[in-house]
């Protein structure tokens, strides 16, 4: 099964209450995905910074050793700020060549995000504990994802946890699987992708950090995914300043949105939407199969 | 919507929801509101008696879900699968219905004002749905008997491998699914397809749509050579 949700703030008014309004979407989507859950929040960060988050799953690692390694490696400082078995690092060094040293040097971490807006956070077991124990609520920004999973293509793990992210400030959070991804993840590899997990899903978030890093648009991007990703899916995406629905044409995966003029919101039901501020008022619709659905903040 | 008895209220905000689909399963008539559904699952499922229960707000999926005799009204949108194996009686939703509104359904009136969603009347068995406005992809999928009345567009697919229910499309078909064709639009038929309307409580002129159904070519079998074959039943 699985549960999503996704938040994008359109306006300034709600941006302190973010972690709050993603925590409560996050919660009705509970008895969808009790295995694990995770979320990724945009904070609007300092551009000329990336932050990197690291997970150490079960360890005691030796935080300060791994900002003082990164720094050689990066020749800029390193700060570290650890939230339990994840730490934040931060740096004004490049951030892609400080994740794909981490994969190749730090083998018990797992990088879950990097970019100068995005942070990530998952843990296997209940959903409520993952949001209470990483602080959600108390984030504001510019927009959430988030998901409960239940596991099919691959074991429960935090790893194997969404969102997954592999490009800078690009992640998705997935309802659904795909088939043809080991094919798929052998390509990507092949123009340069590193992945961390065998989970499907981060195959279709690494494809879509491959095409926007080739200069595709959001949109371009989808449009290409969905005729390189075979199988069933609901995606939600976020990227630094965008977010975006999709639905594969067949359309087995549940999918709502509702929207003001304040926010958009995207769920895989519509009581996750009942708790946000004038969602009685809100314009509520399915997203159609097979069609791109995308946000983007006006500059 | 006329109650011969006092209504009683339910408010979801208060009262959990086994306690309302429990009173209304004990409940052998009378009248009864339903507040703050925001968006539950299986609201007012599986009435079984000569009820009226009203919803005013969203509801989640299977809402009315198995449903016989009473009727459900929802001031609302729902999600899947509303009206999922209705037996009888009418449900109403004044919004929009997400996939498979209708799946199912044996007997007894789905009106759905809004849209539907995929899917609609999927495996249909003998209900009739009436939507105002459109309907999404494979609606009507390997229907078997009723009626499907769509006041808008259908998507793609409409009818894929249908038995014998009918469709009446007043707008667009993006496309027909296997072996659904377009056929003619009778009498008889205009004649049914205006008493749904009326029960539906919708204004249009049977006229103004077109009738589709089964092809019946996938689910007979064609003898390729049928003079062999009757030489052979004749013995």
């Amino acid at each position: 099964m699985c549960g999503i949700v996704g938040l994008f703030l359109k306006t300034e008014r709600f941006q302190s209450r973010l972690g709050e309004l993603t925590a409560s979407m996050l919660h009705e989507m509970r008895d969808r995905g009790p295995d694990s859950a995770g979320f990724a929040v945009y904070d609007q960060g300092r551009a000329e910074t990336t932050r990197i988050t690291v997970l150490a799953e079960g360890q005691r690692p030796d935080w300060s050793r791994t900002g003082a390694d990164l720094e050689d490696v990066l020749e800029a400082e390193v700060s570290v700020r650890p939230i339990r078995d994840h730490a934040v690092l931060e740096t004004a060094g490049d951030g892609s060549r400080a994740r794909q040293w981490l994969i190749d040097n730090s083998p018990e971490l797992d990088v879950l995000s990097y970019g100068s807006q995005i942070e990530i956070y998952k843990a296997v077991g209940d959903p409520d504990l993952v949001a209470i124990n990483y602080d959600l609520r108390s984030r504001s920004g510019t927009h959430a994802l988030a998901h409960t999973r239940m596991a099919t293509e691959s074991a429960v793990t935090t790893n194997g946890s969404h969102p997954f992210a592999t490009g800078a400030d690009t992640c998705l959070v997935h309802n659904g699987s795909l088939s043809n991804y080991n094919w798929l993840r052998t390509r990507l590899e092949r123009q340069g992708e590193i992945f961390q997990t065998e989970n499907d899903s981060e195959v279709a978030a690494g494809y879509l950090a491959w095409r926007l890093r080739e200069g595709d648009s959001l949109k371009q991007a989808l449009e290409l995914a969905l005729v390189a990703l075979d199988g069933f899916f609901t995606f939600a995406i976020g990227i630094e300043d965008g977010f975006a629905i999709l639905r594969d044409p067949i359309a087995c995966k549940p999918a709502i949105v509702a929207e003001t003029d304040d926010w958009v919101a995207m769920s895989s039901e519509y009581r996750a939407i009942t708790h946000l501020p004038d969602s009685g008022h809100a314009t509520v619709w399915e997203p159609a199969p097979g069609v791109i659905y995308t946000w983007t903040r006006a500059a | 919507m006329s109650a011969p008895h006092p209504v009683t209220t339910v408010d979801l905000a208060e009262t959990p929801l086994r306690d309302l689909n429990r009173t209304l399963h004990q409940a052998r008539q009378g009248s009864f509101r339903v507040l703050n559904p925001r968006g539950a699952h299986a609201v007012a499922c599986g009435i079984d008696a000569d009820i009226a229960v009203e919803v005013h707000g969203s509801v989640g999926y299977y809402c009315a879900g198995m449903h016989q005799k009473g009727s459900v009204y929802v001031d609302g949108n729902a999600s899947t699968g509303l009206a999922e194996n209705i037996m009888s009686g009418t449900v109403r939703i004044t919004g929009s219905a997400t996939m498979s509104a209708g799946a199912t359904g044996h007997g007894g009136l789905v009106v759905i004002e809004g849209n539907a969603g995929a899917r609609c009347g999927i495996s249909l068995k003998g209900a009739d749905i009436v939507v105002g406005g459109n309907v999404g992809h494979m609606s009507a999928f390997m229907a078997q008997a009723g009626n499907l009345v769509v006041l808008g567009d259908a998507g793609a697919d409409l009818g894929d491998s249908v038995y014998e229910a009918n469709m009446y499309v007043r707008g667009e078909v993006e496309s027909l699914g296997a072996d659904a064709i377009a056929k003619d639009l009778r009498p008889e038929h205009a004649r049914t397809l205006a008493g749904l309307l009326a029960a539906a409580g919708m204004e249009a002129d049977p006229w103004d749509f077109k009738r589709y159904g089964s092809a019946r070519s996938l689910y007979n079998f064609h003898i390729d050579d049928i003079d062999a074959e009757l030489a052979r039943r004749a013995g």
